[in-house]
Parts: structure tokens; C-alpha cells; sequence
């Protein structure tokens, strides 16, 4: 007699694989409902948000039809409204705000990750993260008392000699006006870019940095040994290893920037005109629209509102998502928080 | 020295045959060590870091001839004014000149790497000097209101707009502020933990929608959020403009920002953590009670003060929710309740410098609220799931012998003679916790 290996025919008939059931406890089935339910609680309130807005701006852009998108207006209560003013003003200053944000938050990651000395880069790492956490209403308060009438000067500046280009001109004001009227250039599309730039700026910066501490060790060191210089490194190293990272802090500051109210509210003054013209007084954008017509509003009228903060929470949807998709995609694991 | 100079693969050496016999040492071939003129000197290491004189001498002279011309073009030369663009102007200057004296020493990729390097440590720079400035400015211009104690024990209902600072104070709007923030966090944070408990521990197609949905609401602007409390509370089931409606607002904008961030940080548990519990035969529920949550307690803890600090800083759902007042108010249903960013927004509306002061004043306190709870986040949440200090480590291997002690008083006395012999005893890690 021997030992033999079973073949395989042997072993396979007639055997079923073996059923695997779980049968929870009652403290697990408790533990799934509970949770479950706060599942669907925090589903039903925030898709009851969701659905409500759509329902009370259906109202009003039942009425409005495809003129919501055109008209410039904003009277719900007589005559037409649309959001072509006001939607225009808000890409703008959300441009602005990324045209600027974007080599302040590179040029602040970069510095973290590849040239600040090792015993103060978490202490600068905190720093960024605190700006992210400094109140909107402050960066108003600043934006409004302080950065308003130095940026003036920068304005006229840039009116006097580029004001040849479209998107420079100031209506109403000559270049190189000897005696220019200060407030030709206060409250513009350009001002509040500027301070909602540095709202954004540690939203994306923090997003970049991580994706640029993480460029492989042994590519850097490689480099280093070719002879590379160390922005040699960066260019040909850590900057294409963060691109998706850029592009997705980028888009992600700028759903930030969209949605941004207290602060714009602050510089702006409201004009229900398309305002292209980036430094000339007087912009509007949809959330300041809210913040400042709400309380005068007839119920039909916040429909109409309602309808503006639709188009305005589609716009930053769809720019998050984006974001996200592009930051998942740049590396494996966690989706920084917005 | 013969391993370096000579570089002859092992397998192509002279033939071994003239190794062992001997013979004439003119007539055949061999190895030699060839001569070089002039022995090496000592290497030196090379330096690669640290700064040179050349460095200081092209950086400082770069910066005084940029500081000069600049100074020329706008006392002398051009009619130009302006601090701010005094400051371009001279920076792109000093750009300009550094590289150029650079570029005569050294090579190419060298002016390159220079340039960028002066780039971006000015562009930190930059943002550095603007958080300061925020910071620095809001305290300097609401100084004069924080001097006074009665700016922490008053409200303004008496204030008229032309009263000096030594009367009226914004404790009602921190009292508003942590009601309004205390009613937020107490729906928000319960909910939000729970989602994401739930988004972690129960999969399936609800699951996956809720999540969805989660992520989509944190693309919500805080502003139609406010909007959405106003129109069903206020319009239509006619809440007064209340604490308890700016509470709702805040609790509608932070939950899918809790949920969100703890999600994230749920997910970070080491997956061998849980599986060794269940391995163990704990179920479900107490794997996620004493190891899922346990593990992941400091990052939860940052989400939530965080969420925290999120809603206490925002404005707009407030503006539209709770109204303004001057008066205290205790109550969140009943009435308007001032909160500490809407003191600030609606002080500085009013010309009055004076209330101006005021409003900067609430903003100060606002931005230092803000920074303890950044700064407990911080300590809180300095290491990721599953890293113990060393405190927490030793508490932890304490608890870890007590039970091995309960359950095996033999086991632990054989332990202690092992250790004491050098050897290793078996491990009875304690699985309870």
C-alpha cells in the first residue's frame, strides 16, 4: 500500500463548493441599521436640498424660458431676469482669482516641498493649512479697507499702458489721465479677483505640495546624478509627476472661487450689465446677487434666486468633479477633502 | 591603487603558465603597474550645498543695483509713483541682474536654476507676507476696540453709532456664535461620522449613491445653502429669523464636509488591523467600536474640529438666516441672533469709525477662535490612523499585560522568567482592548 496524490478528477466529483453564510448577531444587525439609517438621513437632507432647489427654480425658470440665460437684467418682479450678467461677472473674477492663484499656490508648493530647510517645513505646512482656515469674512475686511486702494494704483497702471487691449479698458477714464477719479478703478472684477486669489491659494497649494513630496526618491536622486541642477530636478522630476495634482488643486480652487460670497460681496458694487472690463468699477457675480437681493425678494423672486444659485452650484459641480476625477487620477489613495 | 589601475576583467589575464615556473624575467611578457607623472593629489570632497561668496556677493549686489535703479526711475527718471509698483518693478530688475551676473561664472543651467530659485522663494514669499498682513491688519485696525474690557462683557443695543469705544462690546455675538455653532455641530457631527461609518462598513447600491450624493454636496456654495434654510424654514413654514435657522443653515453646509473628510480618514485604517479582529471572532460591530474608530480617533477628531472652525467662520448662510440685532439673545428659536463673522460684516457697513474698530475687533476674536480650534486639530491629529505616541503605546501595552495576567496568571510568570533567561516566551497579546 502507498500514498497517493487524489488526481483531480478524483477529488472534483461530485464535491460542491462549500456555501459561506454569515449570520449576523443582533448587535451587528443593529450596528448596520443605525448606520444605515444615518445613511439615508444625511442622503434624504441633502438630497431634499438638492431636489428643492430644482423644484423652486423650475418655478422660475419655467416662467423665464431660455431668456434666463440671456437676459442681463435682474428685476423678477416686472419684466425680465436672467443670469448673463451676473454669471459673466462670476467666471471672471473666478478667472482672475486662478490667473493669480495658480503661481502663488505652485511658487508657495514648490517652496515647501523642494526648497525650504527640512526643520521648518511642517511648520510652514501649518501656516498654509491655517490661511485655508482664516474666515472668509476677514479676507473681506482686508480686501475692502486695505488691498482695495493699493491695488488702485496697480489698475491705473496697468490702464495707462495696456489699456489698448480689450479686457484693460475703463470706460469713462482716458489713459494716462492726469487727474483720474480714484474710484474709476475701486470695486472692480480685478480687485475682488484678487482677494479671492488668496483664499484659494492654500486650497490648492496644500493639494500640489502633497502630490510634489510624494515624486519617487530614486527619480530625484537620478537626476541628481546626471548632473541635473536642482530646478533641473523639479522640471524634469517633480513637476511632471504632479501635473494632475496642478491641474486638479487648480480646478478645485476654482469651484472655490465660484462659489465665494462674503468677500466679493465686501469690494464689489453690483451692476446688472455684462462687465468685461476687468478693472473698471462695478461687477456682480451670482452669490452676491443672493447676498444682497434675498431679503427684498417676493416669493417668485427667490425662485428666480433660487434658479441663480442652480446655475451657480451646476457651474462648481461640474468643476469639482472634474477636479476630482483629475486628482484621483494623478495618484492612488485618498481624495484630499475639498 | 592596483584594483583601480587595473581595469582587466578577471577572465582575460596573462596566461598562468608563466606564474608557476620560472623563468627569464627580461625575455617574457608580464604585468606592470604603469607610472604616472605625478602622483594624485588627496581627493577632496566636493561641496554640494551651502552657500558660496559668490552667491551672497551676486545676490546682494543684484539687489542694491535693482534697489538703485529703481530709485533713479522714480525720483528722476520716469514719472512714476506708487509703493506697490516700486516693489514690481525693482523685483523684475533684480531678477534681471542676478541672472545676469550670474550667467558670468557660471553655465547656463546654472543662470536657470538661479532664476527659478529666486522665482519661486519670492513667490512664497509673497503669500507668507500676505497671511501676515491679513493677520496683522485686522488686529492693528480693531486694537482700539480690544482694548477696552467692556468690548468683552457688553452688547450694542444702547450704542448709538457716535458713542467712543468705551462703551458697547460684542459678547452677544460670541455668545450667538457658540449657540448657533453648538446647535450645528450637535446635528452635524453625530450625522456626518455616522454617514461615514456607514459609507465605510456597509457596502452596497445605496452605499455607493450615498456617496455620490456626499461628494456632489460639498461642490454646494455655502450661500445656496443659506438660501435653501430661508426659503423652506423662514418662507414657508414661517421660522422667525432665529439662531435656530442660521444653526440649520451651518449644520446643512458642514455635514457633507464631516462626512467627506472623516470618510477619508476611515478609510485610511489599516485593513490587517480589522481583519486581525475579525480573525479573533469579534463581529462587525465591535470590530468598528474598538478597533475602526479607536484606530482612526485622532484623524476623526481633526475632521470634526475642523468642520468646526468651517462654521464658525462662515458668513453667508448666516446673513440670510439668523438677521442681525444689537441685543443679546439666549434664545435660538425665537428672534434675530448675531453671530461673530455677521457682527464684523454688518459693523464695518456702517462709516462710522467707531463701529468700524468694532467690527475689526469681532473679526480678531473670530480669527482667534479659529486658531485655537486649528491649533487642538493640530496637536490632535499630528499622527495618521494607527500611530501611537509613546504614551499612548505604553498605556496601551499596560492594559495589554493586565489581561494577559487575567487570563493566564502561569503564562505571565513564565514570561517574566523567559525574559529574565534571554528567551522568548509565546505572546498571549491581550485580544480584548
Amino acid at each position: 500500500m502507498r500514498t497517493g496524490v487524489p488526481s483531480v478528477a478524483q477529488s472534483r466529483a461530485g464535491a460542491v463548493p462549500r456555501k459561506l453564510t454569515t449570520r449576523l448577531s443582533a448587535s451587528d444587525r443593529a450596528f448596520r441599521s443605525v448606520a444605515r439609517a444615518g445613511g439615508i438621513v444625511v442622503l434624504v437632507l441633502l438630497g431634499l436640498v438638492g431636489s428643492f432647489l430644482f423644484y423652486r427654480a423650475s418655478q422660475a425658470l419655467h416662467k423665464a424660458g431660455w431668456s434666463f440665460l440671456t437676459t442681463q437684467a435682474w428685476n423678477p418682479n416686472g419684466g425680465g431676469f436672467g443670469i448673463a450678467a451676473v454669471i459673466v461677472g462670476t467666471i471672471l473674477i473666478a478667472l482672475v482669482a486662478v490667473v493669480v492663484a495658480v503661481p502663488l499656490s505652485l511658487g508657495t508648493s514648490l517652496y515647501i516641498s523642494e526648497y525650504a530647510p527640512r526643520s521648518i517645513q511642517r511648520f510652514l505646512v501649518s501656516i498654509v493649512d491655517l490661511m485655508a482656515a482664516v474666515p472668509s469674512v476677514v479676507f473681506g475686511l482686508w480686501g475692502a479697507f486695505l488691498v482695495q486702494w493699493h491695488i488702485v494704483s496697480l489698475s491705473r497702471w496697468i490702464h495707462d499702458w495696456l489699456g489698448w487691449i480689450p479686457l484693460f479698458k475703463v470706460d469713462g477714464v482716458t489713459s494716462h489721465d492726469p487727474q483720474p477719479t480714484a474710484t474709476a478703478y475701486t470695486s472692480s472684477t480685478f480687485i475682488a479677483g484678487i482677494v479671492v486669489a488668496l483664499m484659494i491659494t492654500p486650497i490648492a497649494s496644500s493639494i500640489m505640495r502633497e502630490a510634489f513630496s510624494q515624486a519617487p526618491p530614486g527619480e530625484r536622486e537620478g537626476a541628481y546624478a546626471l548632473g541635473a541642477t536642482r530646478w533641473g530636478m523639479i522640471r524634469v522630476v517633480v513637476l511632471p509627476f504632479g501635473a494632475g495634482a496642478m491641474i486638479g488643486g487648480t480646478m478645485l480652487g476654482l469651484g472655490r472661487a465660484l462659489g465665494e460670497t462674503i468677500a466679493v460681496v465686501m469690494i464689489i458694487s453690483p451692476v446688472f450689465v455684462i462687465q468685461p472690463h476687468l478693472l473698471q468699477h462695478g461687477t456682480s457675480s451670482i452669490s452676491a446677487l443672493i447676498a444682497l437681493q434675498y431679503l427684498e425678494a417676493t416669493p417668485f423672486a427667490v425662485s428666480a434666486l433660487m434658479a441663480a444659485g442652480l446655475a451657480l452650484f451646476g457651474l462648481t459641480l461640474v468643476v469639482n468633479i472634474i477636479a476630482a476625477v483629475i486628482v484621483s487620477r494623478s495618484r492612488s489613495g485618498a481624495v484630499s477633502e475639498a | 591603487m592596483s584594483v583601480v589601475d587595473h581595469p582587466v576583467p578577471a577572465g582575460s589575464r596573462p596566461a598562468a603558465t608563466d606564474v608557476g615556473q620560472p623563468s627569464d624575467e627580461a625575455s617574457l611578457p608580464r604585468t606592470m603597474v604603469p607610472s604616472r607623472p605625478g602622483a594624485r593629489p588627496p581627493m577632496q570632497r566636493r561641496q554640494i550645498s551651502g552657500v558660496r561668496r559668490e552667491d551672497v556677493l551676486a545676490f546682494a549686489g543684484a539687489a542694491a543695483s535693482a534697489l538703485a535703479t529703481t530709485a533713479l526711475l522714480w525720483t528722476q527718471l520716469a514719472p512714476f509713483t506708487g509703493v506697490f509698483g516700486y516693489i514690481v518693478v525693482s523685483w523684475l530688475l533684480f531678477v534681471l541682474i542676478y541672472a545676469l551676473l550670474v550667467a558670468f561664472d557660471s553655465s547656463r543651467p546654472t543662470v536657470r536654476d538661479r532664476i527659478a530659485s529666486a522665482i519661486v522663494h519670492s513667490l512664497a514669499f509673497v503669500v507668507l507676507v500676505a497671511l501676515v498682513l491679513v493677520v496683522v491688519y485686522t488686529v492693528i485696525k480693531g486694537w482700539d476696540a480690544l482694548g477696552h474690557v467692556n468690548f468683552y462683557t457688553q452688547d450694542m443695543h444702547s450704542t448709538t453709532p457716535r458713542d467712543p469705544l468705551t462703551k458697547g462690546g460684542v459678547l452677544y455675538a460670541m455668545v450667538g456664535t457658540l449657540i448657533e455653532v453648538g446647535i450645528a455641530m450637535a446635528v452635524a457631527v453625530p450625522l456626518g461620522l455616522l454617514a461615514a461609518v456607514f459609507l465605510n462598513e456597509v457596502p452596497g447600491r445605496l452605499n455607493r449613491l450615498v456617496r455620490t450624493v456626499v461628494d456632489a454636496m460639498t461642490a454646494l456654495p455655502d450661500i445656496v445653502a443659506g438660501l435653501f434654510i430661508y426659503a423652506t424654514l423662514i418662507l414657508i413654514f414661517h421660522l422667525q429669523l432665529s439662531g435656530l435657522a442660521a444653526a440649520c443653515a451651518l449644520a446643512v453646509t458642514v455635514v457633507s464636509i464631516i462626512c467627506r473628510a472623516a470618510y477619508v480618514v476611515l478609510r485610511l485604517v489599516p485593513g490587517g488591523l480589522t481583519e486581525a479582529s475579525y480573525a479573533l471572532g469579534s463581529g462587525h460591530w465591535r470590530t468598528v467600536w474598538h478597533v475602526t474608530l479607536p484606530t482612526a480617533r485622532s484623524g476623526l477628531a481633526t475632521a470634526v474640529i475642523l468642520g468646526a472652525a468651517r462654521a464658525i467662520g462662515e458668513t453667508s448662510p448666516v446673513l440670510l438666516t439668523a438677521g442681525a440685532t444689537f441685543y443679546f439673545n439666549f434664545n435660538p428659536v425665537n428672534g434675530p441672533m448675531m453671530s461673530l463673522p455677521l457682527a464684523a460684516y454688518t459693523l464695518v457697513a456702517n462709516p462710522e469709525p467707531n463701529y468700524i474698530a468694532r467690527g475689526f475687533g469681532s473679526a480678531v476674536v473670530l480669527l482667534l477662535l479659529v486658531l485655537v480650534l486649528f491649533g487642538i486639530a493640530r496637536m490632535i491629529g499630528g499622527q495618521g490612523a494607527g500611530q501611537l505616541t509613546s504614551r499612548q503605546l505604553r498605556r496601551l501595552m499596560a492594559a495589554s499585560r493586565r489581561d494577559m495576567a487575567r487570563y493566564n496568571p502561569q503564562a505571565i510568570a513564565s514570561h517574566n522568567v523567559a525574559q529574565a533567561s534571554g528567551t522568548r516566551a509565546t505572546d498571549y497579546g491581550g485580544a480584548g482592548g
